[in-house]
């Protein structure tokens, strides 16, 4: 089969976009697009599933297969086809208040089983489409129409969420880091099984400069930490300070002030996913210096591979279904 | 085959005389951890095996446990064998075996009166009569004077008879079951060889368990000869069924094999996606076990994933059915409101229990009708229907498929647990019979430009394509929002939004067209139609039966389809005088029927998690016959 060829319009719809202008939505999908038109996937072969929200709209402006369903299951219907249909590209787009809040139980399942599905979270700490309450990521202490006096719930983090589930593909990824985001995309698409790809997107109307620590001129080179597979774990101007795990966690540190062999070398393939979890713990939230990259690409069985695996095996075993035999495999007697 | 088992051979035996009987209830009772469940379905197998017609009732508490020799730990399994065609498991067990005293105190008022009690003397001690609530045995009071008692020490009869297997400690008492059965062969003639093959098959991989119990077994059926336990065996003859090949079948696994078939007939590949629940669950563990049939069972991290993963399937091409019980069905209930705003084919079951809320859960009833109309947000109709006996689950699962595929719709599909654990002779069908269900998929642009929309409807059917991921130019977007026709873009236009509510409502109710129309048995000229639908098809038909054999005139008819009625439904409806519903619940369909027609029923209702009894729907015949 040649591979198409396609340009980013081969995947706009001519359904009008309808969020917010200014929305960090926009960026992410110019982002997929783009990356769908270098893949050069069959379009026919990819679908989107989404569930509710502002993010969960997505679906309706990809020239692909798609399904925008109800809040938080997005994982699940997903999870239905890509086991049906180990054929295709399965892509879920979900926001922080769809997957984390009342779909929780359906992305941790998910994550387990490894069910081939590139899950897409737009997390802009806030709900936005029921206009404005704070959301599981929102941080502690929070002001909100439903929160006046500031929120009490801790927050998740969603990639220590995630690498708690053992999951086996963790990213995050900035809305406005276009070149970082499709990266994290083609890996994802790559790796075989569930993938999670947090999204920090920012929400200009009700949650504006969220991330601002690690998008802003000023800040971002002070807070945010790339993780490069194989490299040594160093951010900050000229690279002056470094992670190191110390205590049975990761800490930031002077680099000058420590021993080089000291200093956290990357490794996104680690079987056990306790050290990428101490990197999840580096910062709860966008504050300070956080993490930014890919934090977890170790491989397992998927799970749609094993389905299949054992429907082989079963024919090998018991040869192909046959409707007679099954109707009397309970005994039989004749009447004349 | 009949004549031989009743020749007396054997000298012992001389002395017992054999009785025809043309139908007997047995009922067996003990503990949960007796074995009673398996000791029945092995007295059933032989008389299938011998040719009765029959139909089972098992009975068990929902714990798996409960602690040992109480009232709420008590397990029963009734069956009636006949000589000719019967459509119950029966009101009153003739035979009663129980195990210990508190399977004695559980059942002993269903006994019939002169009935024969069997009883294993050795668990009758001070302890299991405190712990069933006996103040003096009943053994020894009298208190059951009035019945043919059969004592027999069963346990240190099976601890002497396996001694040689090499079951040891707690185990060899686990064979008392076999025992009981083997003394329940002898007294009723049953073939032993069905028995004692499916002994050696079950347990293969333990030689020293098959040894037991063909010892047990072989011990019970001694006991009885050499004893003359009774003066009087009994036979009851095969009876006179179509010809054909039968195989003895619960609804759960008719049902799960109605869907392999469906899957077969309609050319796709079966996906049941399923969270266990009772009693439910059979269907998943059945299905599990066919993957050489390539269906992919999906047991799912809950009942709302379970559904989701249904319509992700559906979506895929798949034939797509989730099954649950009513708590389950509530938690679906959004799930399955996407569908019927997506209009993609699958099939939800419903194995109705006891309710409200975790209720009775291995209780039957017919609680769920209503729910599974109505029990959506919106305007979401679909197609609902029912079977009526355990081996009508196999016909009916085929024909939702039928009907969800044709019409891109989900199908409800409402069992009860009466159906899912009751057993009966099937005669099977012939796969080359099997209807050709398949739809094909959309492959081809089917609008103006060589576009797809997705909302083009079949002029006939008012069916959406089903065009699956994968086909290239037909790439759609599906969603809960509401969709504009024809496009399937999201509408918000007042017009868009009356046109797609009608145009759902409409494919619904023209299904009425395609399905088959209620048929009237017995006497047309009747005046008293007696209506029912699912599981208390036997009961009425029964009870019909015995009035029209006291020489009155009634007509009965059972409902397949909920939603939409058959056409013909009214006519039938207004051409008798009088109109009796039973139902096991508050009189839901007769609700429906009034809602419908401005037709008046009258109802005989019961929520009691147990089924009716032949002769409770015959009194109530009778007494309206009488005005």
């Amino acid at each position: 089969m040649t591979t198409p060829t396609y340009t980013r319009a081969d995947f706009q719809t001519d359904q009008e976009v309808r969020w917010c202008p200014g929305c960090g939505d926009y960026t992410i999908l110019a982002s997929v697009q783009n990356f769908m038109a270098e893949m050069g996937l069959p379009k026919e072969k990819i679908v989107f599933v989404s569930g509710i929200g502002c993010s969960s709209r997505f679906p309706y402006y990809m020239n692909t297969y798609g399904m925008h369903t109800i809040h938080g299951r997005a994982p699940a219907i997903a999870t239905g086809l890509a086991a049906s249909r180990p054929d295709l590209s399965v892509w879920v787009v979900t926001g922080d208040g769809d997957a984390l809040s009342i779909g929780g139980n359906h992305l941790i399942h998910a994550l387990r089983r490894n069910i081939n599905i590139k899950i897409l979270l737009f997390n802009n700490q806030i709900y936005g489409l029921t206009k404005g309450q704070y959301s599981p990521t929102s941080e502690l202490g929070k002001r909100t129409k439903s929160s006046p006096m500031g929120a009490i719930d801790w927050p998740f983090n969603p990639v220590a969420l995630a690498l708690g589930a053992e999951a086996t593909f963790v990213a995050r990824t900035l809305d406005m880091d276009r070149p970082l985001t499709q990266k994290i995309l083609e890996r994802a698409y790559r790796h075989q099984g569930a993938a999670f790809i947090e999204i920090y997107q920012n929400c200009n109307v009700f949650n504006d400069k969220a991330f601002i620590e690690l998008t802003g001129k000023e800040e971002r080179v002070h807070n945010r930490i790339d993780l490069r597979h194989g490299e040594p774990i160093v951010f900050g101007p000229d690279q002056v300070k470094a992670v190191v795990l110390r205590d049975g966690r990761a800490q930031v540190v002077d680099r000058a002030s420590v021993d080089p062999a000291e200093i956290l070398v990357h490794d996104e393939t680690r079987p056990d996913p306790t050290i990428a979890f101490a990197l999840a713990q580096l910062s709860h939230g966008p504050h300070g210096p956080t993490p930014i990259g890919i934090f977890r690409d170790a491989p397992r069985a998927t799970y749609e591979r094993l389905m299949a695996d054992q429907i082989v095996d079963a024919q090998q075993r018991s040869g192909a279904g046959d409707l007679a035999a099954l109707l009397r495999s309970g005994g039989t007697w004749e009447v004349e | 085959m009949s004549d031989t088992t009743a020749t007396v051979n054997d000298e012992s035996e001389q002395q017992t005389q054999t009785a025809e009987l043309d139908r007997v209830v047995i009922r067996l009772a003990g503990d949960s951890g007796d074995g009673m469940q398996v000791a029945g379905s092995r007295f059933t197998d032989a008389s299938a095996a011998f040719g009765n017609d029959l139909a089972t009732l098992p009975s068990f508490p929902a714990e798996i446990r409960a602690p040992a020799g109480t009232l709420p730990g008590v397990s029963s399994f009734q069956v009636q064998i006949a000589d000719f065609d019967i459509l119950t498991a029966g009101d009153q067990p003739d035979v009663l075996v129980a195990m210990n005293p508190a399977a004695l105190k559980a059942n002993l008022a269903d006994l019939r009166q002169g009935g024969t009690l069997i009883v294993n003397t050795e668990a009758f001690n001070e302890r299991n009569l405190a712990k069933a609530g006996y103040e003096s045995n009943p053994l020894e009071d009298g208190s059951l004077e009035g019945y043919r008692v059969i004592k027999v020490p069963m346990e240190s009869l099976t601890k002497e008879a396996v001694k040689d297997s090499g079951v040891k400690g707690r185990d060899v008492l686990r064979s008392k079951n076999f025992f009981a059965l083997g003394l329940l062969a002898w007294l009723f003639h049953r073939p032993q060889e069905p028995t004692l093959q499916w002994v050696e098959q079950k347990f293969a991989s333990r030689p020293e368990v098959v040894k037991a119990n063909v010892s047990a077994f072989k011990a019970g059926y001694n006991f009885g000869v050499t004893t003359e336990a009774t003066k009087v065996t009994y036979l009851v003859k095969p009876a006179h069924l179509p010809p054909g090949t039968y195989t003895n079948v619960t609804g759960n696994t008719a049902l799960a094999w109605g869907l392999i078939a469906a899957a077969h007939a309609a050319k796709l590949p079966l996906f049941y996606g399923s969270y266990p629940i009772t009693p439910a669950s059979d269907i998943l563990h059945e299905l599990a076990r066919r993957k050489n049939f390539g269906v992919r069972t999906f047991q799912a991290e809950d009942e709302i994933a379970a559904v989701g993963a249904t319509i992700g399937a559906a979506f895929g091409g798949a034939l797509a059915v989730t099954g649950t019980s009513g708590p389950g069905l509530a938690l679906k209930s959004e799930g399955i409101s996407l569908a019927v705003m997506t209009e993609l084919p699958m099939v939800i079951v419903d194995v109705q229990r006891g309710g409200p809320s975790t209720g009775l859960p291995t209780k039957p009833e017919q609680t769920d009708l209503l729910f599974a109309l109505y029990g959506r947000h919106g305007e979401s109709p679909l197609p609902v229907l029912a079977a009526a006996s355990p081996s009508d689950a196999f016909d009916v699962a085929i024909e939702a498929a039928r009907i969800a595929l044709k019409y891109m719709t989900p199908v409800l599909l409402l069992s009860d647990n009466l159906i899912a654990n009751g057993s009966e002779p099937w005669r099977l069908p012939a796969i080359e019979d099997l209807p050709d269900i398949s739809v094909p998929f959309a492959t081809e642009p089917n609008g103006p430009d060589g576009r797809f929309m997705p909302y083009l409807r079949d002029v006939h059917t008012f069916a959406r394509p089903w065009a699956i991921p994968g086909t290239p130019g037909l790439e759609h977007r599906l969603g809960g929002l509401e969709k504009e026709a024809i496009t399937g873009n999201v509408s918000y236009d007042p017009a868009n939004h009356q046109l797609m509510t009608d145009s759902r409502a409409w494919k619904i109710a023209n299904i009425a067209s395609d399905i088959a129309p209620v048929e009237v048995e017995g006497d047309d000229d009747a005046s008293l139609l007696v209506l029912g639908w699912g599981s208390t098809l036997g009961s009425i038909r029964a009870a019909a039966r015995r009035a029209r054999n006291r020489g009155h005139k009634v007509a009965t008819a059972h409902l397949r389809y909920l939603n939409p009625f058959p056409e013909n439904l009214e006519d039938v409806l207004r051409s008798f005088e009088m109109i009796l519903v039973p139902e096991l619940n508050t009189g839901q369909l007769r609700r429906l029927l009034r809602a419908e027609y401005l037709i008046d029923s009258e109802g005989l209702n019961k929520v009691a998690g147990v089924p009716f009894k032949v002769a409770e729907v015959e009194d109530k015949i009778l007494e309206m016959l009488k005005r």
